[in-house]
């Protein structure tokens, strides 16, 4: 498989040369310096290092950087315009939804992907949705209320 | 900002803050006019007023997710008057803060919070004297309100009054200290002060870190504890590209310019190792233990045994450090840490440096729940970055993480009592295997107790972990507490409220049952098809650190699987700092707790972490979580504690003693139900004692 030269990434087309096989998160974090995506486990088990991919959500540990090339990829910096913030994110801060932080831009694009795909979740929708994201901090219900609240200001996709 | 070495000939106000101990010693001098003295060596916190009014407090205290950035920041506003975004924190750099041990024992709250409110009282004192001398007025009709000082009508910014000033001030003791009932910042709910940059991404954590000419570093561990480098071929690894192999004695070592290169290298080494025979596995630990035990229980006792397993942090970022060499033998580490000063000191040693040769900085940390103590990665990314001559980061993977950092220690706890026919509890006998000594006294009023632990030997690296052995000792304690009160037939409640005299304990215990509504609990058994489910009420109390708590949960078991449906925690730390922050410890507590109660468990065999991913190791989910309330007692006649740890120690025994309730089933080890409960599960349990 050829070289990856190019990604899409938060609607620039970034220059780049990576072996097809690599995982996207690497490539992210160690070529593209866009650290806000966070490795937690490397086998797809906590989801800190959720992007989305043409509007998907995909776990950029396990994804190879070959199967998203020419595909958008959306990180957590590029998900507000510059100096503002997105709903949800605005929803996190307002939920004091995070402790230590880390498992925080992943649980955003994950909650971003959900109300895209369900603008008006129950509780129970929002948990089956989320439950593959993983805080140790235990912030789980205030991320259920930032997402709630969200969906109720509306705008959140 | 200032460096510890300018900081005496900075411009503006300095404020230093002695620790009273060394004050004592040297005579115990105080004042605020203690200009040109040198600099005491225990200083505990500084702060500084620039010359252009900007605020910046030191302390060597870490953010790791508890919020104490901004509790620390809540108490210099509230002492100074101003709002929380005027002040700069700087935390955790051992070049720009005062030395600290270490962020553990939930210390900042009693000890730094204090500490900085006497710092920021004495440099608004300084001020109130400044504008006096300045306006010509009696200080006493001078005051600080807004960011401003002010006398009438007149007012001046703090740069106006600093301006052109070089003045230092030198602390031991009490300044004019707010108190609770007159906060305006501290007590209340001001957000976390930088939780903008955690939600955009654009905070940097040490994962994060690059220096330019960075190089990756993996490390060939053995590939069981113990286990002796016999041989290494490294020529392969050496032939690639721009790798560098280091190989010092039995750490084996590889930098590369990439992460994927790195891999590779470590790949193509060829290293023999001779294996340790392993002692014991997670199964047999227990007698382990016991064998292995300093000293044990008098003869003839009547004991019951009850076990907790190792677990893992698991912190959501792992260990992770960046290291770079200056030209002139410098070192500078960024790492996320509890203990920067302590991870300092290791490099210090392990590289024969001079102390003020290593600068070690930790950016606020992806968590560590007393997981971080240690500069594993550091010394690692410092040894390949010496060798290579490059900057090195060393991030570890989470199975790195799982099996080469301490943890939680297991522990054999063996309990025995007796009760007298009036609930009063007559004796009380327990012994504590390898978990550590904190939380080993009962809180209860007992006259004829016996409370030791007994020193043993740990097969695995254990370690600090969130509120340490007070989570298991709890859990035996409060299980047992409710086997006694069953054996005379008493509620559970009512037992613990005749045997608790502490106010405070009392005050937790009943807010908790008052707001479950334990009195008026009632079992709703369901059917539905061939799932029948079972609901169990189970209470728990306890005190540690200075906070005081009573949990009661509501379960439901079906086909052997227990699910937490509603807590209901009360906690009582004296006066709260933030309580909205102290809410969301106390629900992360609860849910962190929850995974050690019913599921978390370090398998190992052979000198192996069997255990040692996400996918092997289960910690709480969304889908996990039970509904949860927490009632938080203010008491602002009472000093503030610390609350990150001893929230934790409630759910497990409430669960316990709840499965009880639904089963007439004591489950006497921690996790409870690691495949749920009855069977097989507990067979082996058994087996084990």
């Amino acid at each position: 498989m050829a070289r990856v030269t190019e990604l899409r990434v938060n609607g620039v087309r970034r220059r780049m040369d990576a072996d097809p096989d690599r995982m996207l998160l690497s490539v992210l974090r160690d070529d593209l310096d866009l650290t806000g995506t966070k490795y937690g486990c490397g086998e797809g088990q906590c989801a800190a290092c959720t992007v989305l991919v043409d509007g998907q959500p995909m776990r950029s540990c396990i994804t190879k950087v070959g199967a998203v090339a020419g595909k958008h990829i959306l990180t957590i910096e590029g998900l507000a315009p510059k100096d503002g913030l997105h709903p949800v994110q605005e929803a996190f801060l307002e939920a004091d939804a995070m402790q230590c932080g880390w498992c925080t831009p992943g649980m955003i694009l994950g909650a971003v992907a959900l109300l895209r795909h369900n603008p008006d979740p129950s509780e129970e929708e929002i948990v089956a949705g989320m439950n593959g994201h993983i805080c140790r901090c235990g912030t789980y219900p205030r991320v259920v209320r930032a997402i709630q609240e969200a969906s109720r200001k509306g705008g959140a996709a | 900002m200032i460096t510890r070495r300018d900081f005496l000939s900075a411009g503006g106000i300095v404020v230093v803050l002695v620790n009273d101990l060394e004050a004592q010693e040297s005579g115990g001098r105080r004042g605020r006019r203690g200009f040109g003295r040198p600099m005491p060596k225990a200083v505990s916190a500084w702060l500084h007023i620039g010359e252009d009014g900007a605020i910046t407090a030191y302390t060597g205290k870490v953010e790791v997710g508890q919020n104490s950035r901004t509790s620390l920041t809540q108490a210099v506003a509230e002492e100074l008057r101003v709002k929380p975004p005027a002040i700069g924190m700087i935390m955790g750099d051992t070049y720009l803060t005062p030395f600290d041990m270490g962020t553990f024992g939930s210390m900042t709250t009693p000890q730094m919070w204090p500490q900085m409110r006497k710092a920021a009282a004495a440099a608004r004192e300084m001020l109130v004297d400044l504008a006096a001398q300045k306006w010509k007025v009696d200080r006493a009709s001078v005051r600080v309100a807004d960011g401003r000082v002010r006398n009438g009508s007149r007012s001046a910014g703090f740069g106006e009054l600093t301006h052109g000033q070089k003045l230092t001030c030198t602390i031991t003791a009490s300044e004019a200290l707010t108190a609770a009932t007159e906060w305006k910042v501290a007590g209340t709910s001001v957000p976390k002060v930088n939780a903008r940059a955690m939600v955009t991404g654009a905070h940097k954590y040490a994962y994060d870190m690059k220096r330019p000419g960075m190089l990756y570093g993996k490390v060939a561990y053995p590939p069981s504890f113990g286990a002796k480098l016999v041989s290494l071929e490294a020529s392969a690894a050496e032939k690639m590209p721009g790798v560098k192999v280091v190989h010092e004695e039995d750490f084996v070592g590889v930098a590369a310019a990439d992460p994927e290169t790195a891999e590779r290298a470590l790949a193509a080494l060829k290293a023999q190792w001779n294996p340790l025979a392993a002692e014991t596995n997670s199964r047999d630990v227990y007698e382990y233990f016991k064998k292995h035990a300093e000293s044990g229980p008098p003869a003839g006792v009547q004991l019951t045994p009850y076990t907790v397993a190792y677990i893992a942090h698991t912190p959501l970022e792992p260990r992770a450090a960046v290291a770079e060499w200056s030209s002139d033998g410098k070192l500078t580490v960024w790492t996320g840490t509890q203990r920067p000063f302590g991870v300092r000191d290791e490099l210090v040693q392990h590289f024969g440096l001079a102390e003020d040769h290593v600068h070690v900085f930790m950016p606020d940390t992806g968590s560590g729940y007393g997981g971080k103590h240690t500069g594993e990665t550091a010394i690692e990314a410092a040894r390949l970055a010496k060798a290579a001559g490059h900057p090195v980061k060393r991030n570890w993977t989470r199975q790195e993480e799982m099996t080469w950092a301490y943890f939680r220690p297991g522990a054999l706890i063996e309990v025995g009592g007796t009760v007298n026919p009036d609930g009063s509890i007559a004796s009380w006998d327990f012994h504590s295997y390898n978990p550590g000594g904190a939380g080993l006294a009962s809180p209860y009023e007992i006259a004829n107790r016996r409370e030791q632990e007994h020193r043993t030997r740990t097969p695995l690296r254990q370690g600090s972990y969130r509120a340490l052995a007070a989570t298991a000792h709890n859990f035996v304690r409060e299980s047992y507490m409710d086997e006694l009160a069953h054996s005379i037939g008493m509620d559970p409640l009512e037992f613990r409220l005749k045997n608790a005299k502490n106010e405070r304990l009392r005050a937790a215990i009943q807010a908790a049952a008052d707001k479950f509504g334990w009195k008026t609990r009632r079992k709703m058994a369901s059917q539905s098809g061939v799932n029948s489910s079972v609901t169990g009420f189970g209470i728990s109390a306890g005190f540690e650190k200075g906070g005081y708590f009573g949990c009661c949960v509501e379960i439901a078991v079906t086909n052997g699987t227990v699910k937490v449906v509603r807590v209901v925690e009360a906690f009582e730390c004296g006066a709260i700092v933030n309580p909205e922050h102290l809410h969301n410890q106390v629900e992360g507590a609860i849910i962190m707790g929850l995974g050690g109660a019913l599921f978390e468990h370090i398998d190992f065999a052979e000198n192996k972490i069997i255990t040692n991913r996400l996918s092997r190791y289960r910690v709480p989910r969304f889908a996990d979580v039970p509904k949860i309330e927490s009632v938080l007692l203010d008491r602002k006649d009472i000093v503030s504690a610390g609350a990150g740890e001893t929230p934790i120690m409630g759910i497990a025994p409430a669960v316990g003693n709840a499965i009880f309730d639904a089963t007439g089933q004591r489950i006497r080890k921690l996790p409870m139900a690691p495949n749920g409960i009855g069977g097989a599960a507990n067979a082996s349990a058994a087996a084990v004692l």
